[in-house]
């Protein structure tokens, strides 16, 4: 599975990359902030994003509104330190098929991956 | 500031060390600080804006930092590296995330985070601002978590 990760920390990059890489079946593509993940999207074609919300240039709440109008159907979680309700519900509003709040265990970030994407092929 | 927004960074700290940096952490009794207090030689610095205004500083030596830092990425990494500040930064960001998110009804914003090297230094804060030092203690080592926070919202409301 090809899986974008976005966020402007490079050692929250680096941290969910391996633990990707230890699920396994990942290959990974990084970007820093919104405005970058638009252009490895289309580069890349991601079966998953993953997606930070608080980034300079474009934030993840933009960049999740941009990536929907354009048509993109691919899966995206949110993986943030926003975690109130209204802000969970922007994010689905704006087209997030799942949330993990930061901080979080592999075993969460494992476990949040899977249901999207049994989700989205059930619903495929 | 109030004993239940202190007891949201507790617990927000208590999650990122059970959660992400598989250990426990153990606080001391809160101290009230001067305003223009120094700091430790590291410190992860959060700005607050909303209905509650401040700063929350991580502040640690730098061994602790760098087991801190270890701990939280899985590697070693030197001070002088790029993605130590960066991680010490991402570690203060879920501290204060994680409080705010547990001060339900308060509409509030966390900056992004800035990391000082070095511990000459002060944080100029809110004239009105409360500010506690609150002790804390892990098998990574002591370090401190500085919150200065004033909470104009709510004084309007009692006002």
């Amino acid at each position: 599975m090809k899986t974008l990760i976005v966020d402007d920390s490079n050692t929250m990059r680096m941290i969910i990359s391996s633990t990707l890489k230890k699920i396994g079946g990942h290959t990974i593509e990084t970007a820093c902030d919104g405005k970058d993940a638009l252009s490895k999207a289309s580069a890349f074609k991601p079966d998953l994003i993953l997606l930070d919300w608080n980034m300079p240039n474009m934030n993840g709440l933009d960049f999740l509104k941009a990536f929907r109008a354009a048509g993109a159907k691919t899966p995206v979680i949110m993986v943030t330190t926003e975690a109130e309700k209204t802000r969970v519900i922007q994010a689905v509003q704006a087209g997030a098929n799942n949330y993990l709040v930061k901080p979080f265990t592999a075993d969460q970030l494992s476990k949040r991956v899977a249901d999207t994407m049994a989700k989205v092929k059930k619903a495929a | 500031m109030n004993a239940q927004q202190i007891r949201c960074f507790l617990e927000s700290t208590e999650n990122l060390f059970s959660t992400m940096l598989n250990t426990s952490v153990e606080f001391g009794k809160p101290v009230m600080q001067p305003r223009d207090a120094k700091h430790h030689d590291v410190s992860g610095i959060i700005g607050l804006s909303g209905d509650i205004v401040g700063s929350v500083v991580v502040g640690l030596p730098t061994e602790t930092a760098i087991a801190a830092v270890e701990a939280f990425v899985g590697c070693r990494i030197e001070p002088d590296d790029e993605n130590f500040a960066d991680a010490v930064g991402e570690l203060a960001n879920m501290i204060a995330g994680g409080a705010k998110a547990k001060m339900e009804g308060d509409d509030i914003s966390i900056s992004c985070p800035s990391v000082v090297i070095g511990s000459d230094y002060t944080v100029q804060r809110p004239r009105q601002a409360s500010c506690v030092c609150i002790p804390c203690r892990s098998p990574l080592g002591e370090f401190d978590l500085n919150i200065c926070i004033n909470s104009p919202a709510q004084a309007s409301k009692a006002a």
